[in-house]
């Protein structure tokens, strides 16, 4: 039973990252119809812009001797690594799916797949071959309930996540981009006659998407310090398979199906050897799409993807 | 001074002539109905007008300014509204958020105000759905406001396509078709209700239509257009007895 609840808590440390990171594709999907296969990477440039913001404000710390307590400089780290990430995504909007809006999606899909390896190759040739150790910036206690063990990042790592969810839902229920950007969803064309650019909603899209990939970086820079310029791979092709499964442009299928992806993973490997966790937890998702192949929340109208 | 004049309009779709030597003056105030056949380029003259498709050769002018090269979104933010023939709606929104979505750029706050739900952004959203809700019961569909798009009834869903275009606050509205599949019912009521927005909002209205006698209803003047081009233009009496647009409409008379 213990193990059980213990499996749920890495579960849901897990499935965090895969949320943000899914939420990232579907905004950008619902609204253009296209993946941005370069997210996952975004999500690896996030990671290592946090390290950068990180080691600059310890630096800031040591040489003025103003004593800011670690999870201050974490909280400035995250906004403002969320901040510079995401000009990273207004940058690719403009630079490599703006000029090709009314190009075949194909082209548009093998645009994100090479901004990626520009993204990691560029990485490799700046910083070079070696593994960055992400800095440590609070000190790790762990807190134990009955026989479950739960360290302060995890509780921070998914109260984050949550937290930067339920602003994003209200986001998009509640203000006009995020109408702007449903609207956009249901019919592109009628959108700008009502006086709305797509020059406007495109690019913060994507600015949102980068940001939440950021903070996604960098609270797995805390659970697993090391970081290296394909990191983002992996998981940004899991996270997509979270993106497809939630239902391709639902922002609610995409949070629910990043932490299922969490358990599953973390289920399959704690009920068969750990070897098998992923063709164990990808057959399953396999299933689940032969049955559903819309995803949980996708719309069987809008579902055609153009490539 | 005309509110929308369009001069010497010619449009080609890859070598196929869609439009030629179009020339529309619309004062302030009028109604005017274009007929013609399908096909002959009625939908693609309200694209030029809102900036869909820029014209190969001619110019437009909105209110004294040069519509031509500008984006759609620029075009209705000058003042120009419109629906369309095959009602661009967004169906899982609801119907109260789509006359607000119209008035997004009267909604003054910035990003952060949204995402942490500010003072100044609560304000400005219930300014603005006080307003909708105002026009959609102009529009007889405020009883609709909390659903969905898609469930309204077709007749509804028109009236609601035209609240959200009044919204912005045009000076122009272009209607593409307001009565296509409308039953005779409906068909009276959206008269009655463009004959109010044309009152109460001092809008200039320019409408397609298929049906003869809701534009001859309506209209002051009328344009005839066939293979792209305007045969006859005047009243709707002149237009009726127009043996051109007879012919167009009806084939050509055995003269005995």
């Amino acid at each position: 039973m213990d193990l059980f609840l213990q499996n749920i808590v890495n579960a849901l440390q897990w499935g965090s990252f895969y949320a943000l990171i899914a939420l990232g594709y579907s905004m950008v999907y619902s609204i253009l119809m296209l993946f941005n296969f370069a997210h996952g990477d975004i999500f690896m440039v996030g990671a290592y812009i946090g390290f950068g913001v990180a080691t600059a404000l310890l630096g800031f710390v040591a040489m003025t001797g103003i004593p800011l307590p670690g999870w201050l400089i974490l909280i400035l780290t995250i906004i403002i690594t969320m901040f510079i990430t995401s000009f990273v995504g207004i940058f690719i909007e403009r630079v490599g799916y703006r000029p090709l809006r009314e190009a075949p999606r194909a082209s548009a899909a093998i645009t994100g797949l090479m901004i990626g390896i520009i993204l990691e190759t560029g990485n490799l040739a700046i910083l070079g071959a070696r593994r960055l150790s992400f800095p440590q910036l609070i000190e790790s206690t762990t807190y134990q309930f009955g026989g479950v063990y739960v360290t302060n990042k995890k509780i921070l790592i998914v109260g984050v996540s949550l937290t930067l969810m339920f602003l994003l839902h209200r986001f998009i229920q509640k203000s006009k981009w995020g109408m702007a950007m449903r609207a956009m969803s249901f019919d592109f064309e009628a959108v700008p006659l009502m006086g709305i650019s797509i020059n406007r909603i495109a690019p913060l899209t994507f600015a949102i998407g980068s940001a939440l990939a950021a903070a996604a970086g960098i609270l797995y820079g805390l659970a697993y310090p090391v970081l290296d310029p394909y990191m983002g791979i992996l998981l940004g092709w899991k996270a997509f398979v979270a993106a497809i499964l939630g239902g391709r442009g639902s922002i609610l299928g995409a949070a629910l199906a990043g932490f299922m992806l969490g358990f599953i993973e973390i289920f399959a490997a704690w009920i068969f050897p750990s070897t098998l966790r992923d063709v164990i937890a990808y057959s399953i998702i396999l299933l689940i799409l032969t049955f559903r192949p819309h995803g949980f929340f996708g719309k069987a109208h809008s579902t055609q993807l153009r490539l | 001074m005309a509110l929308l004049r369009v001069d010497n309009m010619t449009h080609y779709f890859e070598g196929l002539r869609a439009v030629h030597n179009y020339n529309l003056i619309l004062e302030p105030g009028h109604i005017v109905g274009l007929i013609g056949p399908n096909g002959a380029g009625k939908t693609t003259i309200f694209n030029l007008i809102s900036g869909i498709h820029t014209p190969t050769e001619g110019n437009i002018e909105l209110d004294g300014h040069n519509l031509i090269g500008h984006q759609p979104h620029k075009i209705a933010s000058m003042g120009l509204g419109r629906t369309f023939q095959n009602l661009l709606l967004w169906r899982h929104m609801t119907v109260l958020e789509h006359v607000k979505m119209a008035c997004y750029s009267q909604l003054e706050y910035g990003v952060l105000d949204a995402f942490f739900g500010t003072r100044r952004c609560h304000r400005e959203e219930k300014r603005i759905t006080s307003k909708a809700m105002h026009l959609l019961e102009t529009f007889n569909v405020a009883q609709f406001s909390s659903q969905l798009a898609v469930s309204l009834p077709y007749g509804a869903q028109r009236r609601l396509e035209m609240a959200r275009a009044m919204a912005t606050n045009p000076k122009v509205l272009l209607l593409d078709e307001p009565t296509a599949g409308m039953t005779p019912d409906e068909l009276n009521r959206m008269i009655t209700i463009i004959r109010k927005v044309h009152q109460d909002f001092d809008v200039t209205i320019f409408m397609i239509e298929h049906r003869l006698k809701f534009v001859m209803d309506l209209c002051e003047r009328i344009q005839t257009l066939v293979f792209g081009e305007v045969i006859a233009e005047g009243t709707p009496d002149e237009i009726k007895n127009n043996p051109d647009v007879i012919e167009a409409y009806l084939g050509k008379e055995d003269v005995t």
